[in-house]
């Protein structure tokens, strides 16, 4: 990465060919991401259609607040990223760290609350297989085993997100004034846009889902 | 030594040179010795399969060794021999060098790739070190999610690292193919092998998160004791199938689509002559990759998938069939009144063409629904696949090693040889398969180590042709070895071939072109012929 941001790496001529194939690359990665979700999306939708009412009981069951600060904390954090990213194209560094920063903090509020989550739903025995709650339907634990399934993997990708963020904070404050590549910055952006995405899909259909009548 | 001019081979010769290469070219290399060590076992474990099935009764191995022959021989063929074989081993060669380009777009995730496949397949060995695996290559829930007391669970994480190594190499080559062309290069003066690349990355890139996935919640499921695929909690198991395969048949094109596009660059060669209908096999490539993606049901049609489905799943299949048969149309047509010779690779390719379409039109059969409910899981369908995969794939990898063995290495390997090998591997491969259309057809299964005596005569068949094929693997590897040190040199162009890789001295530099190259033609702009029969269709001719 480290030459990455600051020349032109050898393979390449130019900048502008640089730029276009990075950019490129990313939102190619981002397709695979698409797809590896989409198995587990896939997965939900057969298995609603199968147990429509053990779902919407199930559902009523995770904890909409913590889903709820949850949604608004990673949105907020999209919009310092994109400022973030906008501020890099305006050469305005310093602004960049601060909004990367603050990015990552609340990156690492959503975890923390997450992690508050899963230690309420594991008390409230919604542990499909280990410890679940005879009061709900048989079919609910397959609705739980996905819920932790999928808010899992996303947990695990805004941690990523998070490593790929700090290592953009570490080259822009040991660029010695050189100029940073913001194309760079934009491609850490597009991951964590994607990251916060996949979480507008989980929200209403784990949280939501059973609490619309 | 001293007047060899500085080349990839030659700069360093360190183990560390190798190992922290980014050089496009040495990870061809590193790929192809790695994907060589896979093939090496689960040829084993054929050979020891074919041996077991010499008679009707149960006496080498036992059903339970036999099983994790067949999931031994099916993973690592798959995974780690055929996925990467042309992508990895050719790709990573070729490609840059074919589009004049100095590397891939990203050359430290291209060794990465590599780093991913070799960890993967440490894992997958080490499943098989510690007593295999018994699901098949398939990995059937609830059998390996729940039932089977084999290392499931590491051989799936191995595959799934691996894949991870796949993705990234389609990703590179996507990149690459569209961003680092030399000028002048347009889409339609690309090499059909860069194409079928184009294509082949495609499916990698979009088939194998999905393969990810799928095993990732099927590993899930066998730790956690309970999972979605298990019916005791009312989950299907069949949908593990369905999100199966639509990872694995895009992926059987993932198996195909590279050689066909070897057999694209032989023919014009060696016929002297331009490819016939350039643009309809360049969008064949395009069309079996999309239509790829389109007919993994047809691996259900006994699995209680509903006949509606059946019936489109079906339609498609036959749907797929359309570009491969304009693709062979076309290559036959390029032959036609081309100035024909029959050096190794070309011998090779010729028995590509015969072979794929035996596994080809076997694969309509296995399409048409009420035909597949007899041969379903019969020798029908191993004969049909291994005519794909090792008669269509291997040969064209063979083909591909040989052709471009003098750019890779800087030296000629002994043509009577090869020649002779390529007619080895053909006698063997249809002596070793063949058979086995008829043993499926007359109702012997899949996956057995028992028969009834009735199906002996065809079985000793089928392992006698696996000796010979076993003889048309092992002398390739003898002599290629040998002409490392023995062979001539080749020159730059051994093949007076058309294509930007020949264009630049063999072994390549280490950046590929001492100048950028321009381009000013089209793809196998072979010279006219000389000869006298008048070509009335080129009036400039």
């Amino acid at each position: 990465m480290a030459e990455r941001t600051t020349t032109i790496a050898k393979q390449f001529e130019d900048l502008p060919q640089q730029r276009e194939a990075v950019t490129l690359g990313m939102w190619t990665f981002l397709a695979t991401e698409v797809l590896f979700f989409g198995g587990l999306f896939l997965v939900y939708s057969v298995y609603r259609h199968f147990y429509f009412n053990a779902f919407a009981a199930a559902s009523k069951h995770t904890d909409v607040v913590y889903g709820t600060v949850n949604s608004v904390i990673l949105i907020t954090s999209s919009l310092t990223m994109a400022l973030g990213v906008r501020a890099a194209k305006l050469i305005q560094y310093r602004n960049t760290i601060r909004f990367l920063l603050l990015t990552v903090c609340l990156g690492l509020a959503f975890l923390a609350v997450k992690g508050f989550e899963y230690h309420k739903d594991i008390t409230d025995r919604l542990v499909p297989g280990l410890d679940f709650n005879p009061d709900l339907p048989l079919h609910g634990q397959i609705f739980f085993w996905l819920y932790w399934t999928m808010t899992g993997l996303h947990a695990l990708h805004v941690i990523i997100g998070l490593g790929v963020i700090s290592t953009m904070i570490g080259l822009l404050s040991r660029r010695n004034g050189r100029p940073v590549h913001a194309h760079s910055i934009e491609n850490a952006g597009l991951y964590w846009h994607f990251v916060d995405i996949v979480w507008i899909y989980l929200y209403p259909l784990l949280y939501l889902v059973g609490r619309h009548s | 030594m001293t007047a060899e001019p500085q080349n990839y081979l030659n700069g360093e010769y360190t183990i560390k040179s190798w190992l922290l290469t980014t050089d496009h070219k040495r990870i061809g290399l590193l790929y192809l010795l790695t994907i060589l060590f896979f093939f090496v076992i689960a040829a084993f474990a054929a050979g020891l399969m074919r041996l077991e099935l010499l008679t009707p009764q149960g006496d080498l191995v036992s059903s339970d060794t036999y099983n994790k022959l067949f999931t031994i021989h099916g993973v690592m063929m798959v995974w780690f021999f055929l996925i990467p074989s042309i992508p990895s081993v050719l790709g990573n060669f070729l490609v840059p060098l074919m589009i004049g380009a100095r590397d891939v777009a990203f050359p430290r995730l291209n060794l990465l790739s590599w780093y991913l496949f070799v960890l993967g397949g440490f894992f997958t060995f080490h499943a098989v070190i510690l007593g295999g695996v018994d699901t098949g290559w398939t990995f059937y829930t609830p059998y390996s999610s729940t039932y089977s007391n084999s290392h499931v669970t590491e051989m799936a994480l191995g595959i799934f690292i691996a894949g991870f190594g796949s993705i990234l190499t389609g990703l590179n080559f996507i990149i690459t193919i569209q961003k680092m062309r030399a000028p002048g290069l347009t889409w339609f003066r690309l090499p059909l092998f860069i194409w079928s690349m184009f294509a082949t990355s495609i499916i990698l890139v979009l088939a194998t998160p999905v393969l990810a996935i799928t095993l990732l919640l099927m590993g899930v499921e066998r730790i956690w004791g309970i999972g979605i695929f298990n019916p005791k909690l009312g989950g299907d198991p069949v949908l593990f199938q369905h999100l199966f395969w639509f990872y694995s048949h895009p992926a059987v094109y993932i198996m195909i689509l590279p050689g066909m596009g070897v057999v694209s660059e032989i023919i014009p060669c060696f016929s002297r002559k331009q490819i016939f209908g350039y643009k309809f096999v360049a969008f064949s490539s395009v069309a079996i990759a999309v239509i790829g993606f389109l007919v993994w049901g047809h691996h259900m049609f006994v699995s209680s998938q509903s006949i509606y489905a059946g019936m489109a799943f079906s339609l498609l299949s036959f749907l797929v069939s359309i570009p491969s048969a304009i693709k062979v149309f076309n290559w036959t047509a390029t032959l036609y009144r081309g100035s024909i010779s029959f050096e190794a690779p070309m011998l090779y390719v010729l028995g590509f063409i015969g072979l794929f379409v035996v596994g080809g039109l076997t694969g309509l059969f296995l399409a048409t629904l009420a035909v597949d409910v007899h041969v379903h899981g019969t020798y029908f369908v191993v004969a049909h696949f291994h005519y794909i995969m090792v008669g269509g794939m291997v040969t064209a990898f063979m083909a591909g090693i040989h052709f471009w063995w003098p750019k890779i290495t800087g030296r000629l390997y002994p043509e009577k040889w090869a020649q002779f090998s390529a007619i080895i591997l053909f006698i063997g491969f249809n002596l070793t398969f063949f058979p086995q259309f008829v043993l499926g057809y007359l109702g012997m299964p899949r996956r057995v180590h028992e028969y009834a005596p009735e199906f002996q005569v065809y079985n000793v068949l089928s392992t006698a042709g696996a000796t010979i094929l076993g003889v048309g693997y092992l002398l390739p590897l003898i002599y290629l070895l040998w002409s490392l040190k023995n062979g001539p040199r080749a020159d730059q162009n051994p093949w007076q071939a058309a294509g930007l890789e020949w264009k630049t001295a063999s072994p390549p530099p280490e950046h590929n072109f001492e100048e950028t190259p321009v381009i000013t033609e089209e793809a196998y702009a072979y010279p006219p012929l000389t000869s006298s029969q008048p070509t009335p269709e080129e009036p400039h001719g």
